[in-house]
């Protein structure tokens, strides 16, 4: 494998040509790991009875498991790591950091100290009632990232990466000191803070669709300019792209995109990060195809880390954010062992 | 018209010899009409500055269109400042840079990127992308979002290729490369991108001498045969004077003498910008100016 991934061809036409039958494999693993989610957890669910409960004619117990639980479980899975997925190559794209993402940007633990401070001064304790709290969060903590990284008019790359993750220390001590000051607060939010696509309803997610849609949509328009982003800054320049505003657009798009993800699910790390790590290998360095890639390899990565979470100790269930961290870690290191070789 | 018939139109200084087997690029379209259109940089009362420090000085200068033009001077003499300055990569503190009279601040980025290409002193090469992706990146100027990847691309890549000698090399990953190769591919690049103006940052550093004459030799093949305008920033004024049909030596941020090689490169000069004692005497070969420092006793150093 590393020997294709050296011969891969950045905006080769014919190249990317050739890696379109991988993202179709992709997709077909994503159909995979989607209908495991529809039918395993707690109860066991036959993949017919799977099929009748989606298609109408299967009714009783297990069918609704299926359209009751599993699917709008499955559906904001979906929506969560794909955001997550083009989150994280968009943001290794701009700040030209493999190990940028919106974890290490600041974005998750900006939306964690936000919720955190909503439950404790306002009392609230349901996920529907976090979502603006969390976005404001991410926007809020990206800003601040994005204020770090200014140095006469442009945001630099490395101040950008440094600048994010003294802001997520910062930003997680003062969660912990508002935690260990009421209980309360403590006993509401440790399961939100695991990161979890339980007890989601769909609900969660209609609100932060057009955030998604939109992130989604300034993502693809940057992605083009990111190929020659990462020739750097005066290269990119030179070559006419407008490097401060690219830079700003790409950091929107993680925002809207890690923003509303965050919102709906609680802060998942390792999904941004490792999405384009998975990708980079099969399908190349090329961002239009990476992007894309990203937006199959993050739900995939989600998905099969809740799928195992729900059935490593079953009938209980362990968070996904839990089990992405716990998989997470040994996948990137392989991963970097290889891109060393 | 191709950017050869141009030069050739315009009476090129040197006569062109040998047609290439590979066809010219065609000049750019753009805005600027063909009459106007003589490559010609120039700066008037030029500030460049990083924070408060002063860089660059009050610089007039004019950089002939259709030729060479070589910048020299010390070490933090603000060469490098100048060329970004050039590029639009630096925005002056005070007065302008115009190419062709037209202030290059006030062009759209990507019409400006269509005139004038640049390699910088030290490019960053993406992990894992081949010679030919490389050089593909040079097309970006030219492409629309949606817009596919057109026969005109293609041709252009294959010529910089071709011209450079990396065309064997299209299938490599750029960063197992050797220097003077790498130096090759990201020199493709910038003619890729198809400009009637290069500009290149001490393109001959971190290489040995047979590379760096390899460098200097394309650079006058590009000249000459394909008619571009270059600017470059050089180290050695040995190879300024002879692969450079103008001079521009700077000292301390400011102009110290402009012209051709052999009327501004004399000992004195030597003197006042580099503080060396010398002798300049015809190179053998080229009969250019070539700078010969005089023999010091051991242990007089420069003061530190």
């Amino acid at each position: 494998m590393s020997k294709t991934a050296r011969g891969v061809t950045i905006g080769a036409p014919s190249a990317s040509a050739q890696r379109i039958p991988l993202l179709l494999v992709g997709v077909a693993l994503l159909a995979l790991c989607a209908a495991l989610s529809l039918a395993l957890g707690a109860r066991a669910v036959p993949l017919s009875t799977v099929f009748g409960a989606l298609f109408g004619d299967a009714h009783g117990k297990d069918a609704l498991v299926v359209t009751g639980l599993r699917l709008p479980r499955t559906v904001v899975g979906l929506a969560v790591g794909a955001a997550l997925g083009v989150a994280g190559a968009v943001a290794q794209g701009i700040t030209r950091n493999p190990l940028a993402a919106p974890t290490t940007l600041g974005i998750n633990a900006g939306a964690g100290f936000a919720v955190v401070v909503a439950i404790y001064a306002l009392g609230l304790n349901q996920p529907v009632q976090y979502v603006w709290f969390a976005f404001a969060g991410a926007g809020g903590a990206m800003f601040f990232a994005l204020l770090l990284a200014r140095r006469s008019g442009d945001i630099e790359p490395v101040r950008l990466a440094l600048g994010g993750t003294v802001l997520q220390l910062v930003l997680l001590s003062w969660t912990s000191a508002v935690m260990l000051a009421s209980e309360r607060t403590l006993d509401e939010a440790r399961f939100w803070l695991a990161g979890s696509l339980s007890e989601r309803p769909l609900d969660v997610l209609y609100p932060v669709l057009p955030t998604l849609a939109l992130g989604l949509l300034v993502a693809l328009a940057v992605t083009p300019a990111l190929n020659a982003l990462a020739l750097g800054d005066d290269s990119a320049q030179a070559l006419g792209v407008p490097v401060a505003r690219i830079r700003l657009a790409g950091a929107v798009a993680v925002v809207l995109l890690a923003g509303s993800a965050v919102a709906v699910a609680g802060p998942i790390g390792f999904i941004g990060l490792a999405a384009p790590h998975l990708v980079r290998p099969f399908l190349g360095g090329d961002h239009r195809l990476l992007v894309p890639g990203c937006l199959i390899a993050g739900p995939l990565l989600l998905l099969a880390a809740d799928v195992l979470g729900r059935v490593v100790i079953r009938p209980s269930e362990l968070e996904v954010g839990i089990v992405s961290a716990f998989l997470g870690a040994p996948l990137l290191a392989v991963l970097a062992r290889r891109v060393a070789r | 018209m191709t950017s050869e018939q141009l030069a050739s139109e315009k009476g090129a200084s040197e006569p062109v010899a040998r047609k290439s087997a590979v066809p010219a690029p065609s000049a750019p379209a753009d805005a600027t009409p063909e009459g106007a259109r003589r490559n010609e940089l120039s700066t008037r009362g030029l500030d460049l500055r990083y924070g408060d420090r002063v860089i660059v000085g009050g610089l007039d200068l004019v950089l002939p269109g259709d030729a060479v033009t070589a910048i020299v001077g010390p070490n933090a003499c603000g060469k490098s400042t100048l060329l970004r300055g050039l590029t639009r990569l630096l925005a002056p503190a005070d007065g302008t840079v115009a190419l062709d009279g037209t202030d290059i601040h006030r062009m759209p980025a990507r019409a400006l990127a269509r005139r004038m290409g640049l390699l910088p002193q030290q490019p960053v090469t993406p992990e894992a992308i081949t010679v030919e992706a490389l050089v593909r990146l040079g097309r970006y100027p030219h492409q629309r979002l949606l817009s596919p990847w057109s026969s005109a691309d293609q041709a252009a890549v294959d010529a910089a290729l071709e011209r450079t000698g990396t065309a064997v090399l299209r299938d490599q990953p750029v960063d197992q490369l050797s220097g003077g190769q790498r130096q090759r591919a990201w020199i493709a690049l910038a003619l890729a991108q198809d400009t009637d103006l290069l500009l290149l940052d001490e393109p001959t550093t971190f290489l040995d001498l047979r590379h760096q004459l390899d460098v200097l030799d394309l650079v006058a093949e590009l000249h000459a045969q394909a008619g571009r305008t270059v600017v470059m920033v050089l180290h050695d004024l040995g190879q300024a004077a002879r692969y450079a049909d103008h001079l521009v030596v700077l000292k301390d941020g400011r102009l110290a003498a402009a012209g051709p090689p052999a009327d501004v490169l004399d000992a004195e000069l030597v003197k006042s910008v580099f503080d060396v004692d010398c002798r300049v005497i015809p190179d053998p070969e080229s009969g250019t100016p070539l700078v010969i420092p005089k023999h010091r006793p051991t242990g007089r150093r420069t003061p530190a």
